[in-house]
C-alpha cells in the first residue's frame, strides 16, 4: 500500500548549524533524511511512521573526506561512490572501498551515505564490521556542541544506538598508518548486486614467529547488532594456528554468535558459513609469514 | 489554505534541459513527478525499492533511482530521463546500438539500462566487460538474458570494439 505522500513534511534547512537548530528545538520531532535508500523505500511501501523528515542531502559540511598525518576523516554524508573514489581509503583502507563497492548498486551507492548506513544500525549493514575492525572513531555533533567515541561504543541492541535525538552523525575517523598485513572482507549473499548479506566477516591480522601477533575480527548478521567476536579474538592471540588451535578459534565464534532465522538465510546456515569465512581468513594468515 | 496546501513545496528544476517548476508535496518521488506532473511516462517504475534500476535518471549527471528521491532534494537540480537522450529527432548513440543489436524486447527495464549505460560510459569511455556488468548490476532485465544489452552497451563506446574484447563476448555468448 503506497503512502500519501502529502501526509509527510520533509524540509531543507540548507546547512548544518540550520539542521542542527532544528533538531534541537523539537527533539524527535524530526527524522534526519540523506541519501533517501533506506527512508524511501519504507515511504514506498507504506510503512514510513516518521512524518517530520529533515534533508541532510546536500550539506557541504557532511560530505567530504579529509586526511591529515594522523586521521582520515569521513564525513558522515560522504557517499559509497565518494569513499570508493577516495585514494586514502582505496590505498589504505581497502576493506572499506570493498564494502562500499558492495553496498547496493551504482545508483545506490551514488545515494547511500556512511552515515545513514551507520545511524540506520542495521546488523547487516556492509560497513560495519570494516569500521570496527579499523577501530574506527565515530564524531556525533548536536547544537550544544560535538562529541566522539569508538565506533565500537556506538551501537546499543538491535537498531539501538547511542545517539541522541537532537544528535547527527558528523563523521567517522580511521587512524592511518597502523595497516596489519593480513586483511580479509567475505560478504555471502543471494547474489552479488544489491543483496543484502546473509552473513559477513571482516578480520586483520599479523603474524609473528608463527603465532598470532595481532587479530581484529569483526560480523555482520551474526548478532543484533555489528559486532567484533572478542571471545574468537581471544581465542587465537599469541596462538600458532595450529589445526586444534583452528578448532577451537571456530567453537569460540560458534558460542559467541547469536544468528537468527529469518527471510534471508537460517541460523545454522548462517553459523557454519561464518565458521568457514573465519578458516578461510586463518589460512591466509597461516600463508602470510614467509 | 488547506493543511495538504500548506505542504507543498515549489520545485524548479531543469528537465532534460529544460526549465520546469511544480507544485508538490515535498516527499513525493521524483519518479511521479516526472510520470505525473510532467507526464514523462518514458522513466518506468518496477520494484519501487531501488533495486530493480527501472526508474533510472541522471540527476546532476548522477545515476540515481527516482523513486528514492523526494523531489524536494532535486530542487534546483538538472534531470535527465530517456527522453532527454534523443536530440533534434535523432535517436543517441546508446539507443541506436540498443535498437541495432536487439538490446531491448519488453521495453520496460530500457529506459533504466540506457540511462545506467550512458551514466557507465560518461565516466568511463571504455569499461571492460566486468565493469559493463557493474554498471548495469543495479538493473534487471526479464527478457533479454543480458547478452544483447551488453553488446549494445559495448558498441556503443566510442572507440571500435578490439578484436580479443569481440572474441569475449562472442565466447561468452557461445
Amino acid at each position: 500500500m503506497r503512502s500519501n505522500v502529502s501526509q509527510y513534511e520533509l524540509v531543507a534547512p540548507g546547512s548544518l548549524g540550520a539542521v542542527l537548530a532544528l533538531l534541537a528545538a523539537e527533539p524527535g520531532a524530526w527524522t534526519p533524511m540523506a541519501g533517501g535508500t533506506e527512508l524511501m523505500v519504507a515511504l514506498g511501501a507504506g510503512r514510513l511512521e516518521q512524518r517530520k523528515l529533515v534533508s541532510l542531502w546536500g550539506l557541504d559540511e557532511l560530505r567530504l573526506i579529509t586526511a591529515n598525518n594522523d586521521w582520515l576523516t569521513i564525513g558522515a554524508g560522504s557517499t559509497f561512490t565518494d569513499i570508493r573514489q577516495n585514494a586514502v581509503v582505496a590505498n589504505e583502507f581497502p576493506l572499506l572501498a570493498r564494502a562500499a563497492s558492495w553496498t547496493g548498486a551504482i545508483a545506490n551507492q551514488n545515494r547511500g551515505t556512511l552515515g545513514g548506513n551507520i545511524v540506520n544500525a542495521s546488523p547487516a549493514a556492509d560497513s560495519p564490521p570494516v569500521l570496527l575492525v579499523y577501530e574506527a572513531e565515530i564524531e556525533l555533533v548536536s547544537a550544544q556542541g560535538s562529541r566522539r567515541m569508538p565506533y565500537s561504543e556506538f551501537h546499543l541492541g538491535y537498531k539501538r544506538t547511542v545517539m541522541q535525538p537532537q544528535e547527527l552523525v558528523k563523521a567517522v575517523h580511521l587512524l592511518r598508518g597502523h595497516r596489519l598485513p593480513v586483511e580479509y572482507l567475505r560478504k555471502v549473499g543471494t547474489r552479488n548486486a544489491l543483496a543484502i548479506s546473509k552473513v559477513a566477516l571482516a578480520c586483520v591480522g599479523a603474524m609473528q614467529s608463527g603465532k598470532v601477533s595481532a587479530v581484529r575480527i569483526a560480523a555482520a548478521s551474526l548478532r543484533e547488532t555489528p559486532a567484533r567476536l572478542s571471545a574468537t579474538e581471544a581465542a587465537l592471540f599469541g596462538h600458532a594456528l595450529t589445526s586444534g588451535r583452528i578448532q577451537a578459534a571456530r567453537k569460540a565464534l560458534l558460542q559467541e554468535v547469536k544468528p537468527i532465522d529469518d527471510i534471508r538465510s537460517t541460523a545454522s546456515y548462517r553459523a557454519h558459513v561464518a565458521a568457514n569465512l573465519l578458516e578461510d581468513f586463518l589460512e591466509q594468515m597461516a600463508a602470510s609469514e614467509g | 489554505m488547506s493543511a495538504a496546501e500548506m505542504q507543498l513545496a515549489e520545485i524548479r528544476f531543469k528537465v532534460n534541459g529544460a526549465e520546469r517548476s511544480v507544485s508538490v508535496p515535498p516527499m513525493k518521488r521524483l519518479l511521479d513527478v516526472l510520470r505525473e506532473d510532467l507526464e514523462l511516462t518514458g522513466t518506468k517504475e518496477g520494484c519501487g525499492e531501488g533495486e530493480c534500476g527501472s526508474c533510472s535518471v541522471l540527476l546532476d549527471g548522477v545515476l540515481v533511482n527516482s523513486c528514492l528521491v523526494p523531489v524536494l532534494q532535486a530542487n534546483g537540480c538538472e534531470v535527465l530521463t530517456v527522453e532527454g537522450l534523443a536530440a533534434n529527432g535523432a535517436l543517441a548513440h546508446i539507443q541506436q546500438t540498443f535498437l541495432e543489436l536487439g538490446g531491448t524486447q519488453c521495453g520496460i527495464c530500457t529506459p533504466g539500462m540506457m540511462l545506467a549505460a550512458e551514466s557507465l560510459l560518461r565516466n568511463n569511455p571504455r569499461p571492460g566487460l566486468d565493469e559493463i556488468r557493474e554498471g548495469l548490476a543495479g538493473n534487471l532485465c526479464r527478457c533479454t538474458g543480458y547478452m544483447r544489452i551488453i553488446d549494445a552497451v559495448r558498441h556503443a563506446m566510442q572507440a571500435p570494439l578490439l578484436a580479443e574484447e569481440q572474441a569475449e563476448i562472442d565466447a561468452v555468448r557461445r
